[in-house]
Parts: structure tokens; sequence; C-alpha cells
């Protein structure tokens, strides 16, 4: 008998990058080291992730995002581009497109994001696997263009999961684990990716990418919970027959069913996002430490930087739980990791403490420890460690030494 | 899923917050405990056997011919019918129907209880419905009924319903067969 030969068979998206499994992508493949923006970092990842289709609106501090994603298409990386009339126009048609068995990205910022809040609920409820990132400025008003991250409260119950990245080369790894965690036939629900604009958006960071001719598979629409549109299934056969429709005709208790049956594909999604992220949090610091910082996005960063000074300057021992996850929220981690704390702060971009909420929501109950929301900033307000580390030492009624 | 229904509406009958998710790939879930494929499938097949009116309900991906696999397991869907002495009621879309639908000949995802109350089934598989709609139907009947639900799901599996079997395919449906025929003679049916 001759021997076998063994063949690979090696797949090319419409662009002719090699498909790679997603754990080759994320994990496994050789990287190289760029200087890029939180925008840039949108392209390189979108440019590895064989999309479909992407819809833009001009909205500071995504524009330049959206007008890259443009680039790619002219490039050959995304197949369908263009500019919607309106926020809602740009998240409607993107549900169209997505409907019909694509793969889609887009992008939006602030008040554009609360124009097209009604589509949001409508993405989720239609099982639709599609990804929002979120360069988030605040809301209206006073009018603001500057750092704040009001408008992810307001998308936290919308169905759809909810991330939070600190840094561009999270935000590019963000993305593309997004289309895989959203894709799952179990989980399958909209991926909103968010990070903090302007100070992720448009500074420049190094990051590590993956080479630009591999890409993951494409998405299967046959895989998705519900049929999508095809000769078969024509658009026609969904507008006509949603059952907000024929609301008389429907149990009271198939609403009830189907928003549980969203939020049921949220918690599905955590062992896969735990996969894809590497855990739904991440630790800080030191494992001992007393003083116990929960955030996410920037305000993670800054504080990551007041824990330094706290450890080396001010001898006092403190660690930082970052939340990646917003939705899912990690609520069994957040327990596990406030053992040990004597205080917890937990310092935001927005006015309003969303974070704050959602872990004391998590840890009613709980625990008796102290939980401070402060320090709390808005409107594009900086946070300095130092300011963080005053905050603490003056409610922990400690002398401040070492700043000033 | 944690129990058998009527669980009522408050809370939802929701397996998820009760900690319970799908399977992972090569077992199934019973109840709130994750087993082996076999373990499942007997007690499956059991619960079909013993239980009053069993009825399966295949949805659009094995009553329309899409591909072959489809046409295979449309085909071990009726052999089962057979071997487990059940009815076959389809799911055939997922439309709300106007004025309301005949229970006799149709199973609904909108208000599948209407079926299951007027046919008095106490055991039933979902096998080929869209994974959103066997679970948005699989918990309004564990809600409003005492219907021992069973998923065979060619995806993840269904953790609202009593025995999920995930990555399902004509070779498994030969397979739950065999088993059903085994556990059939053991009961002595």
């Amino acid at each position: 008998m001759p021997e076998q030969v063994k063949t690979e068979k090696v797949r090319y998206n419409r662009m002719g990058q090699r498909i790679v499994s997603p754990d080759y992508l994320l994990f496994e493949a050789p990287r190289t080291k760029h200087f890029i923006t939180g925008s840039e970092a949108v392209k390189e990842a979108a440019k590895r992730a064989s999309v479909d289709a992407s819809i833009s609106y001009p909205i500071t501090p995504q524009s330049e995002a959206a007008h890259m994603l443009g680039e790619l298409w002219r490039e050959g990386y995304i197949g369908v581009y263009f500019r919607g009339e309106s926020e809602f126009g740009v998240m409607s048609e993107i549900a169209g497109c997505a409907m019909a068995g694509a793969r889609t990205i887009t992008t939006t910022s602030g008040p554009g994001t609360l124009r097209a809040m009604e589509l949001f609920p409508m993405w989720a409820g239609s099982r639709l696997p599609i990804q929002l990132v979120l360069m988030a400025r605040g809301i209206n008003s006073p009018l603001s263009i500057q750092p704040d991250n009001l408008e992810i409260y307001f998308l936290l119950d919308t169905g759809c999961m909810v991330w939070h990245a600190e840094t561009a080369q999270e935000l590019f790894d963000m993305i593309i684990a997004g289309f895989v965690v959203a894709e799952q036939p179990d989980v399958h629900i909209p991926v909103i990716t968010a990070i903090d604009g302007f100070f992720i958006s448009h500074t420049r960071e190094a990051a590590y990418l993956p080479p630009e001719d591999i890409a993951l598979p494409p998405y299967d629409p046959y895989k998705a919970p519900m049929p999508p549109i095809d000769m078969e299934m024509p658009p026609g056969r969904f507008m006509r027959d949603p059952f907000v429709m024929k609301s008389n005709y429907i149990s009271y208790a198939t609403h009830a069913s189907w928003q549980f049956e969203v939020r049921a594909a949220i918690e599905r999604s955590r062992p896969y996002a735990k996969h894809y992220l590497r855990g739904l949090v991440e630790h800080f610091g030191d494992p001992e430490g007393e003083i116990l910082f929960i955030a996410s996005g920037t305000a993670a960063a800054q504080a990551k930087e007041a824990t330094q000074i706290l450890i080396h300057e001010e001898g006092i021992k403190a660690r930082v739980l970052r939340i990646k996850t917003i939705r899912p929220f990690p609520t069994e981690e957040v327990r596990e990791a406030v053992k040990g704390a004597k205080y917890i702060f937990i310092p935001e971009f927005n006015v309003i403490g969303w974070l704050e909420r959602e872990v004391k929501r998590a840890l009613y109950g709980y625990t008796d420890i102290p939980i401070f929301g402060t320090p709390r900033v808005g409107g594009g307000m900086t946070m300095p460690p130092e300011f963080i580390v005053q905050e603490v030492l003056r409610i922990i009624g400690k002398e401040v030494k070492h700043v000033g | 899923m944690a129990k058998l229904g009527p669980a009522g509406y408050s809370p939802y009958p929701v397996s998820v917050t009760e900690g319970v998710l799908t399977p992972p790939p090569g077992k199934a879930l019973m109840f709130n405990e994750i087993v082996d494929e076999e373990v499942a499938m007997r007690e499956a097949a059991k619960a079909m056997l013993t239980r009053e009116n069993p009825t399966i309900f295949p949805g659009p991906q094995v009553l329309y011919a899409w591909n072959e696999e489809a046409k295979r397991k449309a085909k071990f869907v009726r052999k089962m019918a057979e071997v487990l002495g059940a009815k076959i009621i389809p799911m055939y879309d997922y439309r709300p129907k106007y004025p309301k639908i005949d229970p006799e000949k149709e199973i609904n995802p909108n208000h599948p209880n209407l079926t299951i109350w007027h046919n008095k089934i106490k055991a039933c598989i979902f096998i080929g419905v869209h994974c959103h709609y066997a679970n948005v139907a699989l918990k309004i009947i564990r809600a409003e009924t005492d219907c021992f639900t069973i998923a065979m799901c060619s995806m993840a599996g269904h953790e609202d319903a009593m025995i999920t079997l995930r990555d399902q395919h004509s070779e498994d449906l030969e397979k739950f067969i065999r088993i059903a025929e085994e556990v059939k003679r053991e009961l002595g049916k």
C-alpha cells in the first residue's frame, strides 16, 4: 500500500489572507512592534478579521477610526463600506448587513450613541453578532468632546456584551476576540468594545501585532441561532412577521422569555470571553494589598500608577482589580478579589459612577468592606495618579507625605 | 436546567441564573449535571419511553431538505419516533399564527405550552429548531408545564432543557436510536 501523503488544506479569504484559527491569531502568531493610536488599532484588527461590511457616520472622537475602516474597504479588506445618513441609519443598516449573514463592525461616540440607542436592544433581540467600537466621549449637555465615558452606562442593559479596553493593544486584541465570542452559536449577540476616547483613540503607544497576511475564519451565518436572510428567508419575511406586530397573538411569556434568553446569551459568553481575553479581570500590584482599586479602562491605568506610588513612596500595600468585561460582569472574580482588602476605591471617568453601582450590586450582602466611589471626574478632567493617592490617604486618615 | 416545571414566573426559569451553562464539547447536560453523552441518551430514552404522550418536535433544520445532512436527520427522526412510540408534531416555522395555532398539528415557539397542554405531553424532544427559538420555547415550557424536555442540538446545546445533547449530527441520532432500542428492551416494552 503506497504511503499516504499528508496534505494541509489552506484556505484564503477574499483579500487573499491565509485563514488561521482564532487561537493562532490571538496567542500564537509571531508579533512585531508598532507605534499606533487606538484608531489605528481598530483598523489593524479589522484588517485581520475577514470583515464583510462596515458603515460609518462621523462623530468625534471615532471619526478617524471610521475613516480608516473606509481605507480598508478601498484596499479590499472589507467587502462593503458606506456612510449612513445618521447614527440611527448606520445602526439600522449594519443590522441589515448582519441579518443577511455579514460579519460587521461599526463605530460611534457620545451623543451618536444615544441617537442610535433604539437599535442596540434590537440588535441583541435579533441575535446579531455586530461589533460596535465605542470611543467614549460623554453625553450632552453640556456639550463635551472630551474624555468621559458616561455613555457606557446607557449601554449596559441593551442586551449587548460590553467590554472595556485599557490600551490600544488591548483594543486590537478585544476586537478580534469580540468577533469570535459574539459569533459563538450559543452566544450570538452584539459586542460593544469600548475605550475612553482621546486617551486611547488619539494617543500613540507600542502595540504588538501579528502579520497582516493572516486573518480570522469568515463568519458562518448558518450557525446562527436564528435563520439568516437568504433565498428561503427573504427580508420580507422578517419585516412581516416580527412578533411585536402581532402582539395580540403571542403570549406575554414570549416577550419575557425572549428577553431572558438574550441575557442568558450574555452569561453563556463567560467561558469564551475568559479564554479569548485571558480572564474577565486583570490583577495588578501587591496581592496582599489592603487598598484595592476596582476600575476599568483608562481609570484602571491611572489606578495602576497610583498603586505604584502607594507601594513605593507611601509604603502602603495596594492593588488593582481591572474589569475587562462589564457585561458579563465578573461577579465571582470581584468577590474573590476583595478578600483581604480593607478599603475599596472605584475611580471613574464619569460623574455617575456606573462601575461603583455594578461593584456594589455584586458585593451587596457579601462584604462589609467600605466602598468609596472616588475619585470621580467628568467632562474631560484628568485624573492624575497623585490625585488618586491624595484621595486614598485622606479617606484612610494617613498623612500625605510624598504627594502634594 | 435545575428541575422539572412548572416553575412559575418568579423568578423566571432561566437556567443560567442558577449557574447552569451549556455543556462542554463531548459532554451532555442532565438537569444541572455534566454527564457523559451515553448516560444522558439513556435517561432521555427512558423519559420518552415511560412518560405519557411522548412527542418529537422537529424544526426547520430537519423538516426541509436544506442539505444532505437534513435529509439524513429527517429519516432518523422518523425512525426515532417509531422506536420511542412518539408522536411527531412539527415546529415548521417561527411565526406567530393568526388567529391561533392548531395545537394538534403544530407547535410554535411563541406559545409552545398550548400544544403541550392540549396533547397532555409529558416528554418531548426538540430537534432541528434554531437555537434562539428553542431557548425561548424551552423557558416557557418549564415555566408553564411539567413536560420533560430533551434538546438534541447540532450546536452547543440548550441549558433550559432537562437533558441537552450537543453537536448532534446524523451519526449521533443513529447512536441514540440504538440506545433507545436497548432501553426499550430493558423496560420490557
